[in-house]
């Protein structure tokens, strides 16, 4: 079951509501506009599994794609 | 629709002599953003409305839409095709041509350059440099009131952040405060039924802002001014005087009385609820989380758009020639969207309101707001942990486009 998470924020749908900014600030950056798109690869360290559920669950645009990736 | 919102509630008075309106007896087919009842208190008006319909139009203001539910005011705050920001403000009076503040009352494919002038200025990164000299603001006004037993925090704390924030971003004197609040009471309240008022204050502006941009000329500054002044277009030239006096009077506009009703709100609900004002005060790190669910609950301002082409929404026709009242704080109050939408919960897990809008025209302030708001009342309750509503006083609020408490007294100190 516990796979690793990848998140992806939507270029086209992120307004810049920094909401996941704040709840998850290890996994999101912004670009100089103050639009969102994840750190990295997107893959989601272990333990901070929450926090993009949690930024994904708040964003209004809903941008943000939360997969699960099973470890083979 | 229940009986109840016909017989309920104070008369209407003419209390004002632009309120020319009669009072509403039927909320479903006449509705009116600025009855004194709307005013007082909306959400009972909202939840029998949404209960009647997703859209529901009044002949008022020349005609005009209101989305009830989320989803009915997403989908208008996503269609660019069929409601125009040209007009953002429902009036009885629709002045052609209507007055520009780009990028809040541009269209697609003006709005992105427009806006995209003014988002580096406002990301979170340049919040936080600006957080010190807020949280020095803070502290300054509560100086001012913290050994007397009570005062109006409306006017005497709430009502200055924004303010002095704005000033400072814009490099204009905070000084000049009370003038900026005359002018947004006529363009934001008067002016929905004056345009004589509307057009005064317009051009009052036109010329404080037309005297910073001179001197500026001279000698240029590190301001949101001069930022405007110096800024090209895709084809290399300045934007035209109209632009940068438009945009000037937006950020003037929506910086303020937005955020003064968004802290003031927020206080006045802790004022009135010891739980959570107690839990805030021993949990401080839940602050940022309860910020947005007094943002869903308390959600200040209402757009409006203008119906463009016809179309239809959540299954209701909707005819060119009629403004929308956008009213985000309905959406933000639909039992479909958030569980328990009557109830302000400062743990709020999931909560995707839309207080400061939905795609294009997102507040293009919200970092700004929301840092004022975290910090306004971080300080407010590292210093005064304990409040209450005075009950010899009376809490008023703003009418029309922007709602918040216009005076808020309170007592300091534990009751009794």
């Amino acid at each position: 079951m516990s796979g690793t998470l990848k998140i992806r924020v939507d270029q086209e749908k992120c307004q810049g509501h920094a909401r996941c900014k704040s709840l998850a600030p290890e996994l999101f950056d912004m670009d100089e506009y103050g639009n969102a798109h994840e750190v990295g690869d997107g893959t989601v360290p272990k333990g901070l599994e929450d926090k993009a559920w949690l930024a994904q669950s708040n964003c209004p645009e809903i941008a943000i794609e939360v997969t699960e990736e099973k470890t083979p | 629709m229940s009986e109840t919102l016909l017989t309920e509630g104070p008369v209407p008075t003419v209390d004002d002599e632009r309120r020319v309106a009669p009072p509403v007896t039927d909320w479903i087919h006449d509705f009116d953003h600025t009855d004194p009842r709307w005013t007082e208190n909306p959400f009972p008006i909202w939840d029998e409305l949404r209960a009647h319909a997703p859209v529901v139009h009044t002949d008022r203001f020349l005609g005009c839409y209101l989305p009830t539910t989320y989803e009915a005011v997403k989908q208008i705050a996503y269609d660019t095709e069929h409601f125009s920001s040209r007009r953002i403000i429902v009036r009885t009076i629709r002045p052609e041509p209507p007055a520009s503040s780009p990028p809040i009352t541009s269209d697609p494919p003006q709005h992105k350059p427009a806006k995209q002038l003014l988002l580096p200025p406002f990301t979170p990164d340049a919040m936080k440099r600006l957080e010190p000299k807020v949280r020095a603001i803070c502290n300054e006004l509560i100086d001012e009131f913290i050994d007397e037993k009570g005062c109006d925090v409306a006017a005497r704390f709430t009502k200055h952040i924004p303010v002095r924030a704005i000033a400072h971003m814009l490099g204009i004197p905070e000084k000049d405060g009370e003038l900026f609040i005359k002018w947004i009471h006529e363009i934001l309240e008067v002016g929905i039924s004056s345009e004589e008022v509307l057009m005064r204050a317009v051009h009052e502006m036109a010329a404080y802002f037309g005297g910073h941009i001179a001197r500026r000329k001279q000698q240029p500054t590190d301001d949101l001014i001069s930022t405007l002044m110096n800024a090209r277009d895709k084809d290399g030239q300045p934007l035209s005087d109209g632009h940068v006096q438009g945009t000037l009077r937006l950020l003037l506009i929506a910086g303020i009385d937005t955020t003064w009703s968004a802290i003031g709100s927020s206080l006045w609900h802790l004022a009135k609820t010891p739980a959570d004002r107690e839990r805030l005060v021993a949990e401080p790190e839940l602050l940022p989380i309860a910020i947005e669910e007094f943002l869903r609950a308390y959600s200040p301002v209402t757009m409006a758009r203008e119906v463009v082409k016809e179309t239809s929404v959540s299954g209701c026709p909707i005819k060119g020639g009629n403004m929308v009242l956008l009213s985000f704080p309905a959406a933000n109050r639909d039992p479909a969207m958030f569980p328990d939408a009557d109830k302000v919960i400062i743990d709020r897990k999931e909560n995707r309101h839309a207080a400061f809008g939905l795609g294009i025209h997102r507040c293009v302030g919200s970092n700004l707001a929301r840092m004022e708001m975290t910090v306004a009342i971080e300080e407010w309750l590292k210093r005064i942990p304990e409040f209450r509503l005075d009950p010899a006083g009376e809490v008023t609020w703003s009418e029309g486009t922007v709602r918040g408490p216009r005076q808020l007294p309170m007592l300091f100190g534990k009751a009794g």
